[in-house]
């Protein structure tokens, strides 16, 4: 087990660093540049300005001084489009903000999306089945930035209940739109998954034994059904908690959360080399170690797979 | 002859009197010149697009971080509700006879927000710093412009910035010296790049100066907080020399990135100003008569027509050129398309910009049918169109739907009455202009914003050196009436000479004059709707009591 998590983190560094290079390729491959604006500057403005963002040096030299500083000093650089801030500055802010309205998404997608699911896997056929199929199709034909205005129409135009955005500090009014508008086609994914899982599992010979030895219902779905139904959820659920906290760009736009993920978009339209790097490393280490993290989870769940 | 700015120092003098007799006045919930019942909650939250790249009034270098650094600072001079300079830090100026030298007078009552006084030396600092290579501003550009003495050696490094045309006579006395008479000088003062900005502060606290609790600052209102993506607040500054007449107690700039969303926000009544999305304007206006507000905006929309070596063979046939020109219906445009009430433009220079008359020409008092009817003969004439050789262009935009619909109107236009078969291309923002620029393209969409409130502002683009001139155009003439109108006591019948120019050779197509559209709450009184750079001080606003 231990040499296994050794061996995927001995994994991951190569694997980083080529998303690396990889990004400060395709980067600096795009027309345009970080000062590049609809009035040309002037040829010595320019220079000056590329002589104190290191951009007057060459390529394969200002990598090497990013990765350097970002090994050893742990510092992402300034941000090209925000001079009052560095890419650390940036992500501390942004950040923990889209971890909070993330993490809440994640738990609201999980919780009603695998009740749903399961409800309607137990209760094949029945009403209850065809509305949480009606629900999970409805979630999932909306996406968000249709769901984002239309919650702000509803909330905050016509009914006047919520805040139609801001974020102040992340209180719990501010909350409760984004996590909807975030989480509803994870939702509707994850009731998708459980319930075709779940009627695969409830068909199997091991839960048709419980049930011939008289087990009731509720022991049997809780106890026998829910463990392995949830296996080919939680390979969604790896990659899902990474795009809801590594920030959605329409949540960011639609309700001015300031969280990251409207950053990376603007960076990449801004050309903010040094925003764009930070947060691909950023989403980059996050990926991989919630890929490792799944992956662990599965030995608990199926106790067949074995390191 | 010294030209004494008796004028200017009156006007302070009114005010200072005014404030004097109405101190506390909004205490007594009354307008002190209006006399219109003042609402207890004396705020202003407005809608900003995106975040402000800097706040740092040397580094400012969007239009939205300027009315931050208008709030919070103050330079020399300001400018009232139509536009006009009047005094601010500075209480008037004098201008030597070769117009080269400028001494402006400081009021000995302006202070920094931490009780110091502003003082001369404070610009010096501040020009200084803004020229300084090592600052890497972007707004040196800017400085250029203003023609100080030595600004190109200090930008190029081979002068130290302390050898800048700026110097301070004693506290209250500042001295600038010009490279060449500049006759709207007074006018780029009131621009943020030139407010000063506190030394002792920025050596302290280096490139954090500018955070809430840092910042030190001599406008009207301190920071006194900011989340970057979320909001700037603003507060009344009770050190600032006129604070007894500065109503609004607090002003917050809420990001709002999309603007649907702010609209439907604003709409429920969470803040008091917000633009309006493309095309809604009408139906606004009728919903909200009161709150949907169209002002002019110093902006030109224009099409290049690449005329260089690398543009299409037809387009360098000035006859095909006017043709494009003459087949585009502008009302059309302006009152179908966009319906927020732009102004048809043919020609460039925004019809708002002060002192300037728009000339007079043919094309403007023609109908449509006229126009396109001696369009189809041009056309004829040099030997495309619908019975001549076909014709393809490519028109290039930057993605945006605003763009697509003029372009789709445009393109349609040529097809019918020229019968020239167009391609739409929209590319992303940075990929459009470098396109553009490098001049791979046929016909591009442009917009030009005056940087100051004068018709060279615009005119000059079109100059062969500028670097905003992608349509390839050069003109020695048309050069040389620009050089000779920045020292024309009278530079008026050069610019019109210069359009004219344009409208004979056609290098661009002019299509409209911006307006800006936005919704403001009814009870914001103050605003100034005539400022045609739309330059607001939060300081002259107030908020009415509701009726």
């Amino acid at each position: 087990m231990l040499n296994y998590v050794l061996r995927r983190i001995a994994i991951a560094i190569p694997t980083i660093l080529l998303l690396v290079v990889i990004s400060f390729v395709l980067m600096y491959a795009a027309p345009g540049g970080p000062f590049n604006s609809e009035r040309p500057l002037p040829a010595q403005v320019m220079a000056n300005i590329e002589a104190r963002y290191g951009l007057d040096q060459p390529y394969w030299k200002q990598m090497a001084n990013y990765v350097w500083n970002v090994v050893v000093h742990f510092d992402f650089g300034p941000s090209f489009q925000y001079r009052d801030r560095t890419v650390n500055d940036v992500i501390a802010q942004g950040f923990p903000v889209t971890l909070t309205y993330g993490f809440w998404s994640f738990i609201f997608a999980l919780v009603v999306g695998v009740a749903l699911g399961a409800a309607a896997a137990i209760k094949h056929n029945s009403w209850l089945d065809y509305l949480a199929v009606g629900i999970s199709i409805g979630a999932q034909v909306l996406p968000n930035f249709v769901m984002a205005p239309i919650l702000v129409l509803v909330f905050t135009l016509w009914l006047g209940w919520l805040p139609g955005g801001g974020w102040q500090g992340g209180q719990i009014e501010y909350l409760i739109l984004p996590v909807i508008a975030l989480s509803t086609s994870y939702m509707a994914s994850i009731a998708r998954i459980t319930r075709s899982s779940m009627l695969e599992v409830l068909n199997a010979g091991f839960i048709r034994t419980a049930r011939a030895k008289g087990l009731p219902t509720s022991r049997i779905i809780w106890k026998h059904a829910l463990k392995p139904t949830m296996l080919p959820v939680l390979s969604y659920l790896g990659p899902a908690f990474v795009g809801m906290i590594t920030g959605s760009v329409i949540i960011d736009v639609f309700f001015s959360t300031g969280g990251i993920g409207q950053f990376f978009v603007n960076s990449a339209f801004n050309r903010d080399y040094s925003v764009i790097m930070g947060i691909t490393i950023l989403v980059g280490v996050l990926t991989v170690t919630f890929n490792l993290v799944v992956d662990l989870l599965y030995a608990w769940i199926d106790p067949k797979i074995r390191y | 002859m010294t030209l004494k700015t008796h004028l200017l120092a009156g006007t302070a003098a009114l005010f200072a009197l005014s404030g004097a007799a109405h101190a506390e006045s909004h205490a007594m919930m009354e307008h002190p010149e209006t006399g219109e019942k003042l609402a207890a909650d004396q705020t202003f939250t407005y809608r900003v697009l995106d975040e402000f790249p800097s706040i740092d009034p040397n580094l400012i270098e969007d239009v939205e971080g300027s009315h931050i650094g208008r709030n919070l600072f103050e330079g020399l001079m300001n400018q009232d509700e139509t536009g006009e300079v009047v005094p601010g830090v500075a209480t008037g100026f004098e201008v030597s006879e070769d117009g080269l030298t400028y001494t402006f007078t400081l009021r000995d009552t302006a202070k920094w927000s931490n009780g110091e006084p502003v003082t001369a030396n404070d610009f010096v600092y501040s020009w200084q710093r803004a020229a300084d290579p090592a600052t890497a501003s972007e707004y040196q550009w800017y400085m250029g412009l203003m023609k100080i003495a030595n600004i190109d050696e200090v930008i190029a490094g081979d002068k130290a910035p302390t050898e800048l045309g700026v110097k301070a006579v004693d506290d209250h006395t500042l001295e600038v010296t010009l490279s060449q008479p500049l006759p709207y000088f007074p006018q780029m003062v009131t621009h943020t790049t030139t407010f000063p900005v506190p030394q002792a502060t920025i050596e302290e606290h280096g490139d954090a100066w500018t955070q809430p609790g840092n910042m030190v600052s001599n406008g009207a209102y301190v920071l006194s907080d900011r989340v970057p993506q979320e909001y700037l607040t603003m507060t009344k500054n009770p050190e600032y020399w006129d604070a007894e007449n500065v109503i609004i107690e607090e002003v917050t700039a809420l990001v709002i990135n999309d603007e649907n969303q702010a609209l439907t926000r604003y709409l429920a009544g969470e803040f008091d100003q917000t633009d309006v999305p493309a095309g809604q304007f009408p139906r606004l206006s009728e919903e909200y008569p009161e709150q949907a507000i169209s002002v002019p905006n110093l902006c030109s929309y224009y099409y290049n027509l690449n005329v260089s070596d690398s543009g299409p063979e037809a387009l360098a046939d000035p006859k095909v050129r006017e043709a494009l020109y003459l087949a585009i219906d502008r009302d059309v445009i302006t009152e179908n398309v966009l319906g927020g009430g732009q102004e048809p433009a043919y020609t460039l220079t925004h019809w708002a910009t002060a002192g300037f008359e728009v000339p007079s020409i043919e094309v403007a008092q023609m109908s449509q049918q006229e126009r396109n009817a001696r369009a189809m003969e041009l056309m004829s004439e040099a030997g495309y169109g619908k019975d001549g050789e076909a014709l393809e262009l490519d028109i290039l935009y930057n993605t945006s739907e605003s763009h697509k619909q003029v372009a789709t109107a445009v393109s349609q236009m040529w097809k019918q009455t020229l019968g020239v078969d167009t391609t739409m291309a929209n590319m992303e923002w940075q990929t459009f202009l470098t396109e553009r620029h490098e001049k791979n393209y046929e016909v591009a969409r442009a917009g030009w914003c005056a940087d100051y409130n004068e018709a060279s502002s615009f005119l000059d683009i079109m100059q062969t050196q500028s670097s905003y001139n992608d349509s390839g155009f050069t003109s020695e003439k048309y050069d040389g009436l620009m050089a000779d109108a920045t020292t024309a006591e009278d530079p008026l019948p050069l610019y019109t000479e210069a359009e004219t120019i344009l409208t004979q050779e056609f290098p661009i197509l002019p299509i409209y004059h911006y307006a800006t559209v936005f919704m403001m709450d009814e009870n914001i009184k103050g605003y100034p709707l005539e400022n045609a750079q739309d330059n607001w001080y939060a300081k002259d606003l107030y908020r009415v009591a509701a009726e």
